[in-house]
């Protein structure tokens, strides 16, 4: 295990287990992870291993069944409602596996609704630039195809310059050379501004430009690979 | 504009066809509200009004005759303010073209100058002119009930002479508001009228010059009203004075209270049933709207949006709609109230203008009402879908657990289809929210059968009080008490079947500390055409020696039962106080009434076989020569005829009734269709992509309606019974609250009440049906092969 400088996001014996009626599905059974400052990591894992869970409980979207999340000097597990709203509204931007963005809103506008509560954040038109969408800005997402939405749940995402971006496979509706535009922007937010960025996909080519990558199967961590000879994102393709 | 106002002004206008449904909803309770409350309030402060202007005294009495002088003594009495004496008398009149028998009653007023008491407000014309023996004015609903203008004449029998009189003005006192001829039920315009006299021309024609038998008084200040009515009382007493009474008991503001008493209830009543219940619909719809935005709160607390500012977007959605319907409601409210108000002064109360106005407190409570309603609602289902975790929100509902249900596992499954079965589950795996749906529609079938129940409860009344009780077709009242003998007289005039005497006298009640001022009346105990009913609404005899009164009268007045000794204090003649044992209970819907036998009656009074009157039963057809030579006998004062009392009822109380009825029943099928609506489309909303992916795989789209639509259907059936129990006791409440002397409405469930109900409710449900189906048709299949699931 690479040990980092600093640790931002530190994981213990995280489990999560989903009860339905008589079924159990142990969707993560102890997990162990230190994230540092300034990292991207990917995680790599078939489907069902878990990987959103784990996402999703970093991000404060979930809560785990047992162990616990530190992020930075923060108890995420048993935190306070508000205690976690404050956490993702200053700290981290989402990108969802399924886009999640407002119907009502135009890709404008569901950018502004994020960046109106954020500390610091982009102009909407400008994230929207950066993952090439400044011709659709008052399209709402019923009029954007998937790949579109799919970018402007990123640029929704980066547009408040967060310390922490985790995405839930955020090139998975796009060509690979759309691809690469949208990773390109979240390697520069990630070079730039020092932000942990945590990315899942399916794709291992996409393993090239991270700093470590995690695979985990059925919700255990199977490998974490240190990546010294990491690749630019625009060298990559798929 | 932030981002999120303006999602909230697109989902307003994406949710239109829902948000006009629910404000119909808030529009129907708070229409109800304010119409209700500001007639209430219009007719009170008019009245209030009305009253202090005309300066209404606030004691009368009635007497034989006193001369002049006695005047003075009255007004020296402690506690008298200022008082009038006044010569009034009892007239039959004859108005050209109309032969039904007619009664009046001559005020006097002063030859010059206005009265100092029970002023007149003159619409027309002018006050009569000093010694014009002929001049008369007229009420203004007689003189608009038969086209009398300034200028006309008709005429007067005094003392069996026919008089011509000149009408010279139309006027409204505050002492008539409210006529009803002695005898009868019901305000009859036609055949009821006062007209004022002057004071010099109505004493030579009554034998009343320097004298008088009517006064009225005003009160000083911290005077005590019962000390003044038996000094009054003490001093009348030698001149056959018949019991001074104060306001409380003067017909015209008995009756007007008792009318805005019934008002006040109406007023509250229907209001908190119809506002009770749309805030209880509009709860529910906004509860489930909101849980459709379930993913949306997710993503807005994904990204950091405290609940809290979640909270308040959904609050200011919900009270988009709820201001919609408010304003709506009181714009409406206000002008059926309008309406209404109108109605009730051209048919019961005649006061000659109407201050109209809707108090703002009425509209703040509406407002706050709604908003309670829609807040909690919405409080409910975000702080539902607050609960959960972010991740958790924006995953659709964990899928059901779908099972056979009872029906199936009963083995009935196989004459179902599967997209029977889909609904037969479906209602099954949701028992709360399908139970708060035939509840909801339940409600508005309820609310239904009340707008529309009082009509067949006043044709039930109006049944019961002329086929039943009082079947006489005429009743004749005698100038003075009559030897039986009269009676013969009157059955031998062609075209009358039978004539049944009755003695009543004018008398107060009285059982302990309770007190009732009436008449106690005499009747037949076989009587074939006046008769007391029981419970069972079958005819009674009446037992001799004792009297048997009206349920009402009994139970809620006096506070007697069989058993107990009733106290009599008579106001006639030798005004003697006797004790009478209580021997029965009636039933009667309209008024309520001491009967006794006439011979008891006439014991008691230590008189012998005298009569005051007659109920006679008519040949049809002969009733116009019978009038006519009724009318010549100078001994007939006056003559109430049931049928055209019946009819004037129905002008009267029935036709406000009816009005208000129909706007209730307007305002219950707004809220009724709204509701209705609101669960078809939301179940639409719900289950839209379930729907989609089905077509998808290749149903055809009337397979999918007959999923969601039989559901509906399935839903609406169930609510029909549960609606006709919700109506059936809200009409128990209606019964409890409208007991008054006026009337007891009966707990009748006509068919057509039921019908009216059911009727709303389906169509209700077959245009939402429709409604759907075409929306079923613009179904965005793309969208859902495009987006998760
Ligand atoms: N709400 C839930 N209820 C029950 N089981 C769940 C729930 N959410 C996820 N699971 C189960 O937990 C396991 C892990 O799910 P998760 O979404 O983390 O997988 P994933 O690795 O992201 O898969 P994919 O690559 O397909 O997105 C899966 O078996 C899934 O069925
Ligand atoms: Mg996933």
């Amino acid at each position: 295990m690479t040990a980092r400088t600093e640790a931002v996001f530190r994981a213990k014996g995280l489990t999560k287990t989903y009860r339905m009626g008589e079924v159990e599905v142990r969707a993560l059974r102890g997990i162990d992870l230190d994230l540092g400052r300034g990292e991207l990591v990917v995680l790599l894992g078939p489907s069902g291993s878990g990987k959103s869970t784990l996402l999703n409980i970093l991000g404060g979207l979930d809560t785990p069944t047992s162990g616990e999340v530190r992020y930075l000097d923060h108890q995420l597990t048993g935190a306070t409602e508000s205690a976690l709203t404050r956490f993702r509204r200053e700290h981290v931007g989402f990108v969802f596996q399924f886009y999640n963005l407002i119907p009502s809103l135009t890709a404008r506008e569901n950018v502004a609704a994020v960046t109106e509560i954020a500390p610091s954040p982009m102009r909407p038109e400008e994230a929207l630039g950066l993952v090439g969408l400044e011709a659709r800005l008052d399209h709402f997402p019923a009029q954007l195809s998937g790949g579109e939405q799919q970018r402007v749940a990123i640029a929704r995402a980066i547009a408040k310059n967060p310390a922490v971006l985790l995405c839930d496979e955020p090139t998975g509706a796009l060509d690979s050379a759309t691809g690469v535009v949208v990773l390109e922007a979240l390697e520069k937010v990630n070079r730039e501004l020092g932000t942990l960025t945590v990315l899942i996909t399916h794709n291992v080519g996409i393993a090239d430009m991270a700093d470590r990558v995690i695979r985990l199967s059925d919700g255990q961590i199977a490998e974490i690979r240190s990546n010294p000879a990491k690749k630019p994102a625009r060298s990559l393709a798929w | 504009m932030r981002a999120l106002d303006r999602k909230l002004l697109r989902d307003l206008w994406h949710l239109r066809g829902q948000v006009l449904a629910i404000a119909a909803v808030i529009m129907g309770g708070v229409a109800t509200l304010v119409m209700s409350l500001s007639t209430y309030d219009s007719l009170v402060t008019t009245r209030d009004r009305f009253y202090a202007e005309r300066r209404l005294a606030d004691v009368f009495a009635n007497l034989k005759r006193a001369p002049e002088p006695v005047a003075e003594r009255l007004r020296e009495l402690p506690g008298v303010e200022r008082l009038e004496t006044r010569v009034v008398a009892g007239v039959k009149l004859e108005v050209r073209d109309f032969s039904d028998p007619i009664t009046g009653l001559m005020v006097s007023v002063p030859e010059r100058g206005e009265p100092l008491l029970n002023a007149l407000h003159l619409k027309r014309g002018r006050m009569v002119q000093p010694d014009s023996a002929d001049e008369v004015v007229l009420a203004d609903s007689f003189a608009d009930a038969h086209g009398l203008e300034p200028g006309d004449t008709l005429a007067a029998i005094v003392k069996g002479k026919r008089r011509q009189l000149t009408v010279v003005g139309v006027a409204v006192s505050p002492e008539y508001i409210y006529q009803i001829a002695p005898g009868a039920m019901f305000p009859d315009f036609k055949r009821y009228g006062v007209l004022w006299a002057g004071r010099d021309a109505l004493a030579a024609a009554y034998d009343m010059e320097g004298a008088f038998n009517d006064v009225a008084l005003t009160l000083a200040r911290d005077a005590n009203v019962r000390e003044v009515i038996d000094r009054v009382d003490a001093v009348l007493a030698g001149y056959g004075g018949t019991g001074a009474y104060a306001r409380p008991d003067q017909l015209s503001n008995r009756f007007l209270a008792e009318e805005l008493k019934q008002l006040q209830t109406t007023a509250t009543l229907f209001p908190a049933i119809f506002l009770g219940i749309a805030a209880f619909l509009l709860d529910v719809v906004v509860s489930r709207l909101v849980a459709l935005q379930r993913e949306q709160v997710a993503i807005l607390k994904a990204f950091g949006y405290s609940n809290l500012a979640v909270l308040a977007h959904y609050v200011k959605l919900v009270m988009g709609v709820v201001v919609i319907g408010v304003a709506a409601g009181v714009a409406l409210g206000a002008w059926f109230g309008q309406g209404l108000s109108n109605v009730y002064t051209e048919t019961t109360f005649r006061f000659p203008y109407l201050d109209f106005g809707v108090r703002p407190g009425v509209v703040l409570a509406a407002l706050a009402i709604s908003a309670a309603a829609a807040v909690s609602g919405t409080l409910y289902s975000v702080y539902r879908a607050a609960r959960l975790a972010p991740a958790e929100g924006m995953r659709p509902e964990t899928p059901t657990v779908y099972r056979a249900t009872f029906i199936e596992r009963i083995g009935l499954q196989r004459w179902f289809a599967a997209p029977t079965r889909m609904i037969l589950r479906h209602i099954e795996r949701r028992p709360v929210k399908s139970l708060l749906t035939v509840l909801g529609i339940a409600c508005a079938c309820g609310l239904m059968m009340v707008g529309n129940y009082q009509k067949g409860a006043i044709d039930f009344m109006v049944d019961v009080q002329f086929r039943q009780a009082a079947r006489e077709d005429l009743s004749v009242s005698f100038i003075e008490p009559t030897s039986s003998k009269a009676l013969h007289e009157l059955a031998a005039l062609p075209g009358v079947r039978a004539v049944e005497g009755f003695r009543d006298v004018p008398a107060v009640l009285r059982f302990e500390n309770y007190r009732y001022r009436s008449a106690v009346y005499g009747i037949q105990p076989e009587g074939r055409l006046h008769r007391s009913l029981d419970r069972s609404l079958q005819p009674v005899s009446v037992p001799p020696g004792g009297v048997v009164l009206t349920d009402h009268l009994a139970n809620e007045i006096l506070h007697v039962r069989p058993g107990d000794v009733l106290t009599v204090e008579v106001l006639e003649g030798e005004r003697r106080t006797v004790q009478v044992p209580v021997l029965g209970i009636t039933q009667q819907y309209l008024g309520v009434s001491a009967y006794m036998r006439q011979e008891s009656l006439n014991a008691l009074l230590r008189e012998g076989d005298v009569v005051s009157g007659a109920y006679l039963a008519i040949e049809p057809g002969a009733e116009e020569s019978v009038y006519a030579k009724l009318h010549a006998r100078p001994r007939v004062l006056g003559m109430v005829a049931n049928a055209s009392a019946v009819r004037s009822f129905y002008a009267t109380i029935g036709e406000f009734v009816l009005f208000y009825n129909l706007v209730a029943t307007l305002l219950a099928a707004s809220i009724g269709f709204g509701v209705v609506y609101n669960s078809a489309r939301i179940a639409l909303s719900e289950r839209g992509r379930e729907l989609a992916s089905l077509r998808v795989l290749g149903f055809t789209r009337g397979e999918i309606a007959y999923i969601l639509l039989g559901e509906l259907a399935l839903l609406t059936l169930a609510a029909i019974p549960v609606g006709i129990l919700v109506g059936v006791g809200l009409i128990g409440v209606l019964v409890l609250a409208f007991s008054s002397d006026l009337y007891r409405l009966p707990v009748v469930l006509a068919p057509d009440n039921i019908a009216l109900g059911a009727t709303v409710v389906v169509a209700s449900a077959l245009v939402s049906g429709l409604i759907l189906w075409r929306r079923l048709g613009r179904l965005d299949l793309v969208a859902v092969l495009k987006t998760r699931e």
